[in-house]
């Protein structure tokens, strides 16, 4: 513990609060969720190339489907990137509102 | 070596310099050197983190790979983007959150103990190290090549002009180097992107179709499995890949350039899209590179493919782009290996000597001294190792690096962020095992052993055949942090939930205005 601090934060008080605890609840399972989904999405490429002929196919043209799961990890990517932010912000709101809430418990 | 070449390697270097000569000003206390004083915008951050990343490894090496094996050389491109997810979604704004200057700072906000701290620095150190080493190996290659010097008064040259952006400019001139080489790097990209579509009327299917007559691999140049023909080979190196990023040092001391975690995510998005980008357009430069240089020009080049881009170049826009293709690998070079100086020098100085050995009561004078110092010794270092591994294999370095970062920083930073019950003896175990279980199954790896004399380090049987351990090594740093923790009594789980708050909500002594 950083002992310049002038105040001192009781975190555990925070971590006790219940709308922190669903925060966290909140935000852990959709990252954790999301995070799941594009490892598998991402994982399931070399799978899918090394043991099966699925991806080695022609689409369109002379491209085959393993260039379009490739183009399609790469929007995942970007989109899922985009979801984050928007997610993200909602959650500093919920954040903001935590501290908001220990600031007055703590008899500001 | 041309006039116009020659022109264009004084621009970099005397454009860098300027860079540095103004980041000095500004750069007096540790903060300033470490992380610029934390002051970025998200957008410069951004384009900083694109430059950090897209190594000489990424631009070259790619290219080539994708010029000599096709898709399996993309498999490269692919790991290392959607491994900004990794980056964004597990690590990077809980570690702005927590962090000051480097990695073992935000483990030690959980456990301080010195034993935390120097396991991680030292962990630190090993991957800038080999990172670095293969950055100066290709770029001693590389400018030999180009500049027609030998190879030592090269990774001389590269070595010199790092240490003079790191020690005179600190964390401010090797930001704005990078930002630089960035949007150089992405005109130098499009310009021949563009220039290879123009050869094919902007028409992929013409593209793709003539890929398939190109090579002397035939309509398989298209599909996986030209290199890559063990599956579980294919899956290990891909681990690697994907869960390296979050545990490379240089990339994560980029999260505390910025104020907040707010900008950090920002910062990732710029990074994501830029990087993204420039992934894609790997694949014009290397069915490129296939197509106007062929394969035996390149292999004549550089055996392992990493002259591609440049020859491209040169074949699409003549002498000119040449020239400017090949200063902007150059630039690529040096805004890599500094900020790999820099987080290796804030590993020794900050967390070796000003927090171990000091104790943390170091003066802002000492500490900025120490900086420069331990600058110095990583430079010295580094640039000694890269003059006696000249035959090394850069790829090989490389991938192993990440492996590393995979292995050993990667599950700790996970526990400390996400799991109440890890204690520090579970920390220590989590880095050694990770580290020494990738160090230990690289050398008994086909890189290092092969029965054929002259295609690895040395001639004989590997133990095991994966040439990227991560499958391995990944879950033992998982499993060594989770047995460590659970064979000993310790619990912090007060400690936690500190860090917990922290990380969640950002929380810190600013925010409580009593």
């Amino acid at each position: 513990m950083a002992n310049n601090q002038k105040v001192n934060i009781d975190y555990d008080k925070i971590a006790e609060m219940e709308s922190f605890k669903k925060l966290t609840k909140k935000k852990n399972s959709f990252l954790w969720t999301m995070t799941v989904i594009f490892l598998a999405a991402y994982m399931l490429l070399p799978v899918l190339t090394s043991y099966t002929q699925i991806l080695h196919q022609k689409a369109v043209g002379e491209i085959t489907f393993v260039w379009f799961y490739a183009a399609g990890l790469f929007i995942m990517t970007w989109g899922l990137a985009h979801l984050y932010v928007g997610k993200a912000n909602s959650y500093d709101k919920d954040a903001k509102a935590i501290i908001e809430e220990y600031e007055r418990g703590v008899g500001k | 070596m041309s006039v116009t070449a020659i022109i264009m390697f004084v621009a970099i270097v005397g454009l860098t310099l300027v860079i540095t000569w103004w980041a000095s000003k500004r750069t007096s206390t540790a903060s300033d050197f470490y992380t610029a004083g934390g002051g970025l915008k998200g957008w410069q951050n951004g384009l900083a983190i694109s430059g950090d990343y897209l190594s000489a490894a990424s631009f070259l090496g790619i290219a080539g790979s994708i010029a000599l094996t096709g898709f399996d050389g993309f498999f490269f491109s692919i790991g290392y983007l959607v491994a900004y997810l990794v980056v964004l979604y597990i690590v990077a704004e809980p570690l702005r959150n927590l962090g000051r200057f480097t990695l073992a700072d935000i483990i030690s906000a959980r456990f301080d103990a010195k034993k935390v701290r120097g396991t991680a620095a030292l962990s630190t150190i090993v991957i800038v190290l080999f990172y670095m080493i293969a950055q100066l190996v290709g770029a001693g290659a590389l400018i030999q090549l180009l500049l027609g010097i030998d190879y030592w008064v090269a990774v001389l040259l590269v070595g010199t002009m790092m240490t003079i952006y790191v020690l005179f400019g600190g964390m401010t001139a090797t930001s704005w180097v990078q930002i630089i080489k960035a949007c150089l790097l992405m005109l130098g990209t499009v310009i021949i992107s563009f220039l290879v579509l123009a050869k094919f009327n902007f028409n992929i299917l013409t593209m793709f179709s003539h890929m398939t007559t190109a090579t002397d691999a035939g309509a398989a140049y298209l599909n996986p499995g030209l290199k890559y023909t063990n599956g579980i080979d294919t899956i290990s190196m891909l681990i690697a890949l994907v869960l390296g990023t979050a545990g490379l040092p240089h990339i994560l001391m980029r999260f505390f350039t910025v104020k907040d975690a707010q900008t950090a995510r920002s910062s990732v998005i710029w990074a994501t899209w830029i990087v993204g980008l420039f992934y894609v357009l790997t694949i014009f430069l290397g069915f490129g590179a296939a197509a106007f240089v062929g394969k035996e020009t390149i292999v004549a080049a550089n055996a392992a493919g990493n002259m591609a881009a440049p020859l491209l170049a040169q074949a699409l826009g003549g002498d000119i782009l040449f020239s400017f293709v090949c200063a902007v690998a150059f630039a690529t070079i040096l805004a890599v290996v500094a900020g790999l100086v820099l987080s290796g020098a804030s590993a020794l100085s900050h967390d070796i000597y000003g927090e171990i050995i000091k104790k943390g009561k170091v003066t802002e004078k000492e500490q900025v001294l120490a900086a420069r110092t331990g600058s110095i010794i990583i430079s010295v270092v580094s640039i000694l190792l890269a003059l006696g591994a000249q035959t090394l294999n850069v790829a090989f370095l490389v991938s192993l690096a990440f492996c590393i970062a995979a292995s050993s920083n990667l599950p700790v930073i996970i526990y400390t962020i996400y799991w109440k019950r890890f204690n520090t003896t579970g920390a220590v175990a989590a880095m050694l095992t990770g580290l020494i279980s990738a160090l230990v199954l690289v050398a008994v790896s086909p890189n290092v052993w092969n029965p054929e004399a002259g295609k690895a380090i040395f001639v004989g049987e590997p133990l095991i055949f994966l040439t990227n351990p991560a499958l391995i090594s990944v879950p033992l740093g998982f499993i060594g942090g989770w047995l460590g923790t659970i064979l000993s009594k310790e619990s912090n789980a007060a400690k936690y939930r500190e860090v917990e708050v922290k990380a969640q909500t950002g929380i810190s002594v600013q925010d409580v205005s009593h």
